[in-house]
């Protein structure tokens, strides 16, 4: 991390070079004990210098993504989705793909503490053991554990063993973003907690009350695909996207009619959606309402209703009551049990345990990961009554704020480091495999549990085969153990949908809406919480790569801050970057402001995460630590906040700066009704492809090329953080990025300007363009940035002089220098290296390349079976994870290869077409689906 | 024998006073033979030795850390370096003009001036040849942009402007050696017979090449530096077309334009002229050589720098004009931006320094006040290291795409950079007028000779 | 002793070109004239031949052009063909900068060196030098020398006659250092 102090002091000196040393000396032969099976796509065994896949799955909250992980030589390299697992179809998020960096990360805990000093295994063995004695004798009374979101079955038997065997003891649950509205919200509705599963390829029309399940929903990933399915315009219709939210979410950005308001408003105003789409549609004044209402009364069983998790339960037995009504139920959402094993409420479990300590009643607690110190609600006194624990135990990977107060920390095994299982959003079982023996002697959580109760012995493995081999029972226990590790995902274990109807819900008509009354004062400030959309709750804080990674709606990295409407700032008059007092009842936090456009008027939103005091070198010390603010009434948003501009000013770090299209043709964007009317509608004078002084180069074999639709893509940034992982391409730090010098290959640009009759978020990735007359190339002095045969433009980084003219030629501007040393040489950052992607020194250019590393091997195994490569088989990163396979790569000699169809689309255009560089990678328009008749920029328009 | 000048006027004359060829003589020689340091001297020096050492400092921690230590980033990626690399070609160019061209054009008055004019040449040729070298992210590999057979078997790539440069500026420098050096062999054979020190005659012997003044000698020596002349001027076009190249072939908003060679020659005369009138009234003052340097020749250096300014604001003209012509979105933004964007303040003072200031010139009085025309060639100075700036930086910071639009804020080693090429530069030129003659003796001999009038 | 020749100091140039005609006009051949700077019509006067200064700096600008553009064209379409940019191997008008510049390198280069050749310079040593006040030949002073060499060259005669030519001083020069 170039932030740091270049001085190290010793200790941590030597810890790293110890931590180095041993990882040179062992990084490579740290396989695991037991057998492990390769995906089954991969030949059987390992061969020299042959990337491995590996199928496994990773859990945020409990909910498990199914991924498959690239291992060279033993060393896990990359995260890719499992296309055969429900939640991922292949891709992921950006969250994912950080977590190979976490599980390298150098900062990870590596020994047992207690009480601060490295302490043994053994040791914290005999506590438990004679604790051991006592709980026996009372039953586990005093005996506590504290875990998040739980979706392992075996850790779920293991818990059951435990309660038998201590029946007082008590498991408590607690996750910083939790569901605790939606089971309550279910409740309501069913009579029980269900987890609902939508089906966004059967809706037509989507009303979201400030759901964001493009980024934030378990299952998002699944979702966005299902999504984008339904937005092609070639299908001559498109599902249609109503989204009403505070802060402006990926979500939001995709929508088709946006609204803006402050989360408290949002019950409100569902009420009078519903009270217009069960009632007549005409009676609301705002537009808004009006046309959702109508275009959710035309689609019956077509359409979809839901609510985000910071809404009130209100809202969301409103949206199972419409979704009834609409008979919706069953076809576009359907209820599963919970997959995920979690207190009926968050908030009071935790409450319970804080009373229960407070009153020394727990003499051990067992900490399961999770870091409550640093954000539990600020109001639930849990840091003092930690005190009162006389044995805390903090399991997990890193020494972070909890640990320190604990009296032992124990470092937990990474999920790519032991064996497990994990449920997905819809039920789906995956069995984790470790990628690599923990690198810091870090423990399972299962042999944590275990040990527990009373059993020293058993290995993760053995208990979760144990586990396995019950259930299979006798029916070829062996082959389908082996085959659900293969695929990644345990057969027939997805959930089957509960048959129940939603009790009808307080809907609004005209006096139910004055009876629940709940809109606040308009001109009342109201601060609403949210989870990072790179960092979640923290817990990726010290992940260099998602620190880096731009957050999609304000392109800021390395901070938080106080997210405000333009409305709002200059009510308060203060601009970006000055810093602001917020106080919420007596408490308050300083926080820089960020002007956000479509940010609800009259509110602030903070992204929790950051503000981390404990880390590590990486992660601590960047940005605000909402949680300071957080209380247990006010999980998600609190009313009458006070701000006082501070003459303070701090300085944030953006990617990009200006984000109007300044009438430039760079994206262009139509409704379906445009589309339908002129197919060619995107199409431009300049686009025709000008003559040219030069003939054209005959193609080779090959001539690869891309496609991005801009339909289709919803600005993640997913591409970009996965070409960070494939590429080798290193984090630059904050101070860095101020000044402009990010490395990311693929960005993904913002605008927010007018396109498509509405002021919109447009996102527009932008890889190298690979022009075919490059202008890089012409001026390179020393040949380093050339063309190759199938129409790459190659850096040569080894004879790059670094003149950066080719960069200031580029009209893309897509091409990275490094400025300084900036490729990190521990020990960790090259076993965590891609070995095809050469690591580059200080003073060269680098760019996308087409992941030429995966060209060459698809090639190299095409000849070796003496057969041409066929289409879809060599697949770049950023396409790899798009979940909504917005980029499509591929031959364009190939007739018949999906490239060439995307780019015969009619809204295919050239960016920058006029300046003839012919790039090889080209847009599809992005197309909308307003309802139509009416001017949707109206939607924000009266109350 | 004592001849005296014809005397038009004190103005007019080009040498003031009453000289035989042996005086002339000696009062050049003197001021490297004879003259003890002065005070003056040595302060200027100190100070010049300085900056030297900041340069050299700067170089060290540049070649240590990287470029990242400058300001620059993406998109600008061009700053201080390439603002100076081209401001140093340029008042370069205004020496070569002198010795070159005025003499192809028998323009007498030439004869004091074109030796310091020359040695300006040579170390702003030096100054600008260092810079491209520094800015590379990798320096220690510069000479891949030069044609040799490598292991690599890579050749350089020669469609690209940077290794047009390389051929144009060591092209430059290697014949501007050549003319200055050739010029000075007459007056290092002087000062070889003059001398009394036993380690001047020595290198002043060996400099000399044993030149004895033979006519035949004297035959091909005024050929061959008729010829080395000749070459020069044409030469000294081609090297700032060369250098404007290397933005007018960019296809950047601000660069991309056919009238830069011409645009770029004229900048680099009339900050030439500028520097030669920033060097050359300190120096006579110094050195008391205002029988030599007269008045005349400053008004005449002056009308050259209005002329070229003259040059120099048609430019900004017609390239305005053009852009807004070109009626294409991004020229037209390019310029608008220029003039009102976040860099309007280069805009401004480059219009005051580079088209208010010259006009002055056009009064007689203002031209016959040596101090006036210091100031106003100063200003210049400043103003076209401004326009260069405003060239790079204003075009690049905000190119095609608005999402790349980024800013420009120099750190100090930029500045150090800068300053301490100043130095250096200033540190050669006095060590140039100390250990060799400032005005060409065999010349001034020549013109004695032949404005000697009728006395016989 | 042997001799170098004889050498006639005279105060300024017109005497020197009086001295040179009227000498030449004697027959003498092997003529020297020594100046502080270039005299209008000395050459002529001393009937020396055309030099050839121009013809070496024409083919060194010959040679430098054509080797840049022979360099440029092997290297890029013979030796390491590689598309850049799309242009064609042999982008000729790209090559033309490189070659108008070497072009200009090697003309000077030639000029330059081909005139110190001609000269035989450098050449530290020289009879002439031992001449007394030679050293204001760089100064002040014009020295005629009748070399001994030459056919008429009589040691008594020639100074004779160089006499009547009234030098500001008449010595004889000797071929070694001074005694």
């Amino acid at each position: 991390m170039l932030d740091l102090p270049p001085i190290v002091d010793r200790r941590s000196f030597m810890k790293l070079m110890s931590a180095s040393i041993a990882l040179a000396g062992g990084a490579c032969t740290r396989a695991p004990l037991e057998p492990i099976v390769p995906y089954a796509r991969q030949p059987e065994g390992m061969v020299q210098g042959e990337p491995l896949f590996f199928a496994t799955a990773l859990t945020r909250g409990g909910y498990a993504h199914g991924v498959l992980v690239e291992s060279n030589m033993g060393r896990p390299t990359k995260i890719e989705g499992n296309p055969a697992h429900p939640a991922s179809l292949g891709s992921t998020g950006p969250l994912e793909q950080g977590r190979i960096l976490e599980l390298w990360d150098p900062d990870r805990s590596r020994v047992i503490q207690h009480l601060g000093q490295i302490d043994s295994w053994e040791n914290l063995a005999s506590l438990i053991r004679s604790r051991g004695q006592r709980w026996q004798a009372d039953g586990g009374e005093g005996l506590r554990i504290l875990a998040g979101g739980v979706s392992s079955p075996t850790l779920l038997a293991q818990w059951r063993l435990l309660l038998e065997k201590y029946p007082r003891a008590r498991i408590h649950h607690y996750e910083p973003v939790n569901r605790d509205n939606v089971y309550a919200g279910a409740r309501a509705s069913f009579g029980r907690p269900l987890e609902p599963v939508y089906h966004f390829d059967r809706a037509r029309v989507i009303v979201s009350l400030e759901a964001d399940f493009l980024g934030g929903l378990p299952g998002h990933v699944r979702y966005a695909r299902d999504f984008s399915r339904g937005r092609r315009p070639e299908a001559r219709s498109m599902n249609r996207l109503y989204v009403v939210e505070c802060m402006p979410s990926i979500t939001g950005a995709a929508a088709d009619h946006r609204l803006a308001r402050r989360s408290s408003e949002i019950h409100s105003l569902a009420l009078r959606l519903a009270a217009a789409t069960t009632g007549p549609v005409s009676a609301d004044a705002l537009p808004w309402v009006r046309s959702a209402a109508a275009d959710l009364q035309q689609h019956h069983g077509a359409s979809l209703v839901l609510a985000g998790d910071e809404q009130p339960p209100e809202v969301h037995a409103l949206a199972h009551h419409l979704n009834e009504v609409l008979g919706n139920r069953g076809a576009t959402v359907d209820f599963i049990a919970l997959p995920v094993t979690t207190a009926q409420s968050n908030r009071d479990s935790l409450a319970q345990l804080v009373e229960d300590m407070r009153h020394g009643r727990v003499d051990t607690l067992l900490i399961l990961g999770g870091n409550p110190l640093y954000d539990s609600p600020v109001d639930a006194g849990f840091a003092e009554a930690l005190r009162s624990a006389s044995v805390s135990i903090h399991f997990g990977l890193h020494h972070n704020e909890t640990s320190r107060h604990c009296t032992w920390h124990v470092p937990a095994a990474h999920e790519l480091e032991t064996w497990s299982d994990a449920t997905a959003y819809d039920g789906t079982v995956t069995i984790q495999q470790p990628l690599i023996a923990p690198l810091y002697g870090g423990r399972p959580v299962h042999e944590m549990l275990a040990a527990l109760t009373g059993d020293f012995d058993s290995t993760a493995h053995s208990l979760v085969r144990n586990y396995w081999m019950g259930v299979f029972g006798n029916q070829q226990p062996e082959e389908r153990w082996a085959n659900c590790l293969r695929s990644g995902v345990v057969s027939e274990s997805t959930a089957r949908y509960e048959n129940t109807q939603a009790a009808k819900a307080v809907v609004g008509d005209a006096g139910a809406t004055a009876a629940v009354g709940t809109v606040p004062d308009p001109k009342e400030i109201e601060l609403a919480f949210r989870p990072d959309p790179t960092l979640w709750d923290g817990r990726y804080a010290n992940v260099a790569w998602l620190q880096e990674l731009p957050k999609p709606m304000t392109q800021l990295t390395w901070d938080n801050a106080a997210f405000m409407s333009d409305a709002l700032a200059q009510q308060l008059q203060v601009t970006n970057e000055d810093v602001v007092e917020l106080e919420v009842g007596n408490r308050t936090l300083r926080a820089p402001v960020w002007v956000v456009p479509h940010h609800a008027e009259h509110a602030l939103t903070l992204y929790l995460g950051s503000g981390r005091t404990a880390a590590g070198p990486v992660g601590t010390g960047h940005g605000v630590n909402a949680f300071a603010l957080r209380t247990q009434n006010a999980p998600w948003f609190a009313g009458g906040v006070k701000v006082r501009k501070l003459n303070e000013r701090y300085r944030l770090a953006t990617v990009q700066s200006h984000h109007r299209l300044e009438g430039r043709p760079i994206i262009r964007a139509g409704t379906l009704a445009d589309y339908l009317h002129d197919p060619q509608f995107a199409r431009q004078e300049s686009d025709r492809r000008a003559a040219s002084l030069y003939p054209d180069v005959p193609r080779a074999e090959y001539a690869w090329g891309m496609s991005i639709d801009l339909a289709s893509c919803i600005g993640c940034g997913a591409c970009t953080i996965a070409c960070q992982a494939e590429n080798n391409i290193p984090t630059v730090g904050k101070s860095e990025v101020i000044a402009g010098r990010e490395l990311h290959w693929i960005r993904v640009d913002r605008y927010e300007d007018a396109a498509a009759g509405a002021q919109r978020t447009l996102f527009q990735p932008v890889p190298c363009m690979q022009c075919e007359h490059a202008p890089c190339e012409l001026v390179c002095p020393v040949e380093a940035s050339v063309h190759d045969a199938e129409g790459i433009n190659v850096q040569v980084y080894n004879r790059c002089v670094g003149t950066r003219f080719c960069s200031n030629n580029c009209p893309y501007k897509v091409r990275r220098f490094n400025f300084l040393s900036y490729s990190k040489e521990d020990a960790q950052s090259a076993a965590l290296h891609n070995p095809e992607v050469t690591v580059r020194m200080r003073g060269v250019m680098e760019k996308c390349n087409y992941c030429l590393q995966r060209v060459v091997r698809g090639r190299i195994s095409a000849d070796r079976d003496d057969r041409a490569l066929r289409d879809g088989e060599v697949v770049t990163a950023c396409q790899a994870v798009c979940p909504t396979q917005a980029i499509v790569f591929g031959d364009l000699n190939d007739p018949h290869s999906e490239v060439r169809a995307a780019k015969g689309s009619s809204r295919t255009y050239t960016l920058l077409g006029e300046l003839n560089t012919r790039p090889r990678t080209t847009y599809l328009a992005r197309v909308v689906n307003p309802a139509t008749g009416r001017d949707p920029s109206e939607d924000g328009g009266e109350r | 024998m004592n001849s005296t000048v014809a005397s038009e006027g004190p103005s007019q004359a080009t040498v003031k006073g009453s000289y035989t060829y042996g005086s002339i003589t000696d009062k050049i020689a003197d001021i490297v033979l004879e003259r003890r340091t002065t005070p003056g001297f040595a302060i200027a020096l100190a100070i010049a030795g300085a900056f030297t050492v900041l340069f050299i400092v700067a170089i060290a921690y540049l070649f240590a850390t990287g470029v990242g230590i400058w300001g620059v980033n993406e998109p600008v990626a061009w700053a201080f370096a390439l603002t100076n690399f081209v401001w140093w070609v340029g008042i370069g160019h205004a020496g070569t003009f002198i010795s070159a061209i005025l003499l192809l054009l028998r323009q007498k008055w030439r004869t004091s001036i074109n030796r310091f004019a020359e040695a300006m040449t040579i170390f702003a040729v030096a100054m600008a040849g260092l810079m491209p070298i520094l800015h590379l992210g990798r320096p220690w590999f510069f000479y891949w942009l030069i044609p040799y057979p490598d292991v690599m078997n890579v050749w350089p790539q020669w469609r690209s402007p940077l290794v047009w440069d390389i051929f144009a500026i060591s092209t430059y420098i290697i014949v501007s050696i050549l003319f200055w050096y050739m010029g000075l062999l007459p007056d290092v054979a002087t000062l070889r017979d003059r001398a009394h020190k036993r380690w001047q005659q020595v290198v002043y012997g060996l400099l000399a090449l044993g030149w004895r003044g033979d006519a035949r000698h004297w035959q091909r020596f005024d050929t061959t530096y008729l010829l080395l002349a000749g070459l020069a001027t044409p030469l000294v076009i081609s090297v700032h077309s060369v250098v404007s190249l290397d933005f007018s072939i960019g296809n950047v908003p601000g660069w991309h334009s056919t009238i830069f060679p011409p645009y770029f020659v004229a900048g680099a005369l009339f900050s030439g002229f500028a520097m030669a009138l920033t060097l050359g009234i300190p120096l006579r003052a110094l050195f008391k050589l205002h029988d030599f340097i007269t008045d005349r020749h400053l008004a005449n250096m002056a009308k050259l720098l209005l002329a070229c300014g003259l040059i120099v604001d048609y430019s900004y003209a017609v390239e305005t004009y053009t852009a807004f012509y070109s009626a294409d979105r991004y020229e037209t933004y390019a310029i608008m931006n220029r003039m009102t964007g976040p860099y309007a303040w280069v805009y401004a003072t480059v219009m005051f320094c580079n088209v208010v200031t010259p006009q002055l010139i056009w009064f007689k009085r203002i031209r016959a006040m040596p101090v006036v025309l210091f100031a106003i060639a100063a200003i210049v100075n400043v103003g076209m290291w401004l326009e260069r700036f405003m060239i790079i930086v204003v075009s690049l910071h905000r190119d095609f795409l608005p999402a790349n639009w980024g800013f420009f804020t120099p750190t100090f080693w930029d500045l150090a950079t800068l300053a301490g090429s100043l130095g250096t530069f200033a540190l050669l030129f006095l060590l140039f007028v100390r250990f060799l003659p400032a005005i060409s003796m065999s010349e001034m001999r020549k013109l004695n000779e032949e404005t000697r009038g009728v006395d016989r | 002793m042997s001799w170098y020749g004889i050498t006639a100091e005279f105060g300024h140039a017109e005497a020197l070109l009086d001295a040179v005609r009227a000498t030449r006009g004697q027959g003498y051949r092997r003529v020297e004239a020594y100046t502080p700077f270039s005299v209008e019509g000395l050459p002529e006067a001393l009937d020396l031949p055309p030099d050839r200064v121009a013809l070496v700096t024409l083919l060194g600008g010959i040679a430098g052009g054509a080797g840049a553009f022979f360099l440029q064209w092997y290297s890029a379409v013979i030796d390491y063909p590689i598309n850049s940019g799309g242009r064609p191997l042999n982008s000729w008008p790209a090559f033309i900068p490189a070659v108008f510049e070497l072009a200009v390198l090697g003309a000077a280069l030639a000029g330059f060196f081909g005139m110190l050749a001609l000269n035989g310079l450098p050449r530290l040593r020289h009879p002439i030098f031992n001449t007394p006040d030679f050293h204001l030949a760089s100064r002040n002073r014009f020295f005629l020398c009748v070399r001994s060499d030459d056919p008429l060259f009589d040691l008594e005669k020639t100074e004779a006659w160089l006499r009547t030519l009234s030098p500001v001083t008449l010595a004889r020069t000797p071929v070694g250092a001074k005694p």
